[in-house]
């Protein structure tokens, strides 16, 4: 099952605009994409309760998990997108 | 016959209107069992409640503004949260009634926020109020929240939270009242920058309903439900009278007699700014640096806030802008400022005495300052907030200026600092009085407690006296002392601190042109027979009517 770990860009951690926009582009892929803290238990990447809930700070690492046609792609974009600062735009 | 309700005016003059209510937080019924035949049909109704209440979040943010909209687009995401809607139909089908199992939900999500802390645990408010709306539909009740009529209204409330402020549209509001709440509270901070009349803690407003007219008067702190044509005639004829009067006035702030005295605005988001500029104002007086502070696990880095500070100094160009320092603690916890183990924040370590315990999050704050000061044409002069003793507001001044800034002065919030104002005015370059938290501290009454409104009445002598004390004692030795708290919006108060020798008046830009006019109404030797008055009463209620009487 494709799998990559991620260190979080956003200052603030994946939390408020950062969240949103994450689990917006979760909800846009055809396949189920998963979150997980570091050795605890995944939960839904298209959840913004559950992905708040896992109160992950800017730094902290996350594994996403994907599987089945289109996994690669999405957990690409996903990966590229936890990884920048997605607070930025808001100072701008 | 009706009876005029009283309340604590907060200005902004009088208004008719009908009124609308924030309808209070569902109560749920009794938890009732659904059996396993019926269980499907009610998974369905809190799905289509849980939907509905989505859609019509993501309605209203299609009208909102930016701020607003990002706020109301995440929210509509977690209603709709699939996870959420999973646990909902797992808990009916094990039978639990929709509503309870609606509640449930959220409550399993609150739990997990709360546990992840920080700024993750403060969207627990949200939670709450969105647990509320899905069931609020699901049972059929009055949705509870900001009401939209569809036409201006007098809104009425039990109290405001700042996520209601936030979503209020000063297009159909025409006047604040909330049966709760003091002169400091939400409501009145936000009824101020938006200029709209209102009236707090007033708790014979629970007995209006929606539709009723009411004429709200914001000065004299009353609500008369069904007003006479004429008293409503009346009213407009006065607040046209205090337009015409506002208009007239502009430009620096001076009595009939050409004492001047500099009126300037409060400032302490960035969101503010626009406005804040485009007042009619000889600059920021308090420009409180809480907002880039707040929200986050970590300091901000000193660029970051360099950035933020020159946008306001760029905006001020050519005019002064006084920069509060951090003050963290008590009603504004930081986590990388504060302790957490304080019995009493209010009491504790708090604004300038953070930084004994922490100097470099003061040093980085200076040295964007600074920067940001630099080549912006503003005229950037520095103070700390809380200070008690003459040798904290000495070091505070010895550290602003190692950093190149030439003026640093001290707040006077401390009822030590107001005694001792002499001393604290040669430490330093000039003071500034908060009169919120002067009178918290001088008659022991915590300023967030609507119950203690009474004595936390800014007209209230004692306070005066310590404002009288702190602007004599600084002028002696040639130290402009301005007034940066509530007391400042309010244009007869503005002629009675004028009077015990201010040289400042600074307050929500909403507010200025009615100061401004009525300081050009009178003289400087008005304004000190009318300190004398104030100085001369017994409590607050008695120092207002003494000094209207006199003005009338």
């Amino acid at each position: 099952m494709p799998q990559r770990t991620v260190v979080i860009g956003s200052r603030s951690g994946l939390h408020a605009r950062p969240a949103s926009l994450f689990v917006q582009a979760a909800a846009r892929r055809p396949v189920k994409v998963t979150i997980a803290r570091d050795g605890q238990a995944p939960v839904d990447a298209r959840s913004l309760l559950s992905v708040l809930a896992l109160g992950v700070r800017h730094g902290d690492s996350v594994v996403l998990s994907a599987e089945g046609d289109g996994a690669e792609a999405a957990i690409e974009e996903l990966a590229r997108l936890l990884a920048s600062d997605l607070d930025a735009e808001e100072l701008r | 016959m009706t009876t005029v309700l009283t309340g604590i005016g907060i200005g902004g003059g009088s208004v008719a209107g009908p009124v609308a209510r924030m309808a209070p937080p569902p109560a749920l019924p009794a938890p009732r069992a659904v059996e396993p035949d019926r269980a499907p049909a009610e998974a369905d109704a809190a799905r289509r409640a849980l939907r509905e209440t989505a859609d019509d979040l993501r309605r209203r943010a299609e009208t909102a503004d930016d701020t607003a909209r990002d706020v109301l687009s995440a929210q509509a995401l977690m209603v709709e949260d699939p996870a959420l809607g999973d646990r909902v139909e797992s808990l009916v089908l094990e039978g639990t009634d929709g509503a309870h199992a609606i509640a449930a939900a959220f409550g399993e999500f609150r739990t997990a926020l709360e546990a992840a802390g920080g700024y993750f645990a403060e969207r627990v408010a949200d939670l709450d109020d969105l647990r509320d709306r899905c069931t609020a539909r699901l049972l059929g009740l009055p949705m509870p929240g900001l009401p939209d009529p569809g036409h201006p209204h007098v809104l009425v409330a039990e109290d405001l939270a700042p996520a209601d402020t936030a979503l209020l549209d000063p297009a159909k509001v025409l006047a604040l009242v909330t049966e709760r709440g003091g002169p400091t509270s939400h409501t009145a901070i936000l009824a101020k920058t938006l200029g709209l009349p209102a009236v707090v803690g007033c708790d014979l407003a629970a007995g209006l309903t929606d539709g009723r007219r009411v004429l709200v008067d914001g000065t004299a702190g009353t609500v008369e439900p069904d007003p006479s044509p004429e008293a409503v005639a009346e009213a407009a004829r006065r607040e046209e009278r205090r337009r015409e009067r506002a208009a007239r006035a502009h430009g620096p702030g001076r009595t009939a007699d050409g004492h001047p005295v500099k009126l300037l605005v409060n400032l302490g988001a960035l969101g503010e700014l626009p406005a804040a500029a485009a007042a009619d104002s000889e600059g920021v007086g308090l420009f409180r640096t809480e907002f880039i502070f707040l929200d986050r696990a970590e300091a901000p880095t000193e660029e970051e806030q360099t950035a933020a500070y020159r946008k306001v100094f760029t905006a001020f160009a050519g005019r002064r802008v006084v920069v509060r320092t951090l003050d963290a603690g008590a009603d504004k916890p930081l986590p990388f400022a504060t302790a957490t183990d304080e019995q009493n924040p209010a009491l504790g370590v708090r604004g300038l005495r953070t930084a004994v315990r922490d100097p470099h999050l003061l040093e980085t704050q200076l040295a964007a300052v600074a920067a940001a000061a630099e080549d912006s044409g503003a005229e950037v002069w520095v103070m700390a907030p809380m200070v008690s003793l003459p040798r904290e507001a000495a070091e505070f001044a010895a550290r602003v200026r190692a950093h190149g800034l030439p003026v640093a002065g001290s707040m006077v919030e401390v009822p030590a600092a107001a005694l001792r104002a002499g001393e604290l005015a040669r430490a330093c370059d000039f003071l500034s009085v908060g009169t919120n938290d002067l009178a918290q501290y001088t008659f022991a009454a915590d300023r967030t407690l609507g119950s203690l409104a009474e004595l936390l009445d800014p007209w209230q002598p004692a306070l005066l006296e310590l404002v009288r004390t702190a602007a004599r004692e600084g002028t002696r030795h040639g130290r402009p002392v301005g007034v940066c708290g509530e007391a400042a919006a309010d244009p007869e108060l503005a002629l009675v601190l004028t009077g015990l020798g201010v040289t400042s008046l600074s307050a929500a830009p909403g507010r200025l042109a009615d100061v401004r006019a009525a300081l050009a109404d009178h003289t400087l030797r008005d304004c000190r027979r009318l300190a004398d008055l104030a100085l001369a009463a017994p409590d607050a209620t008695a120092a207002r009517a003494a000094v209207r009487e006199a003005l009338d």
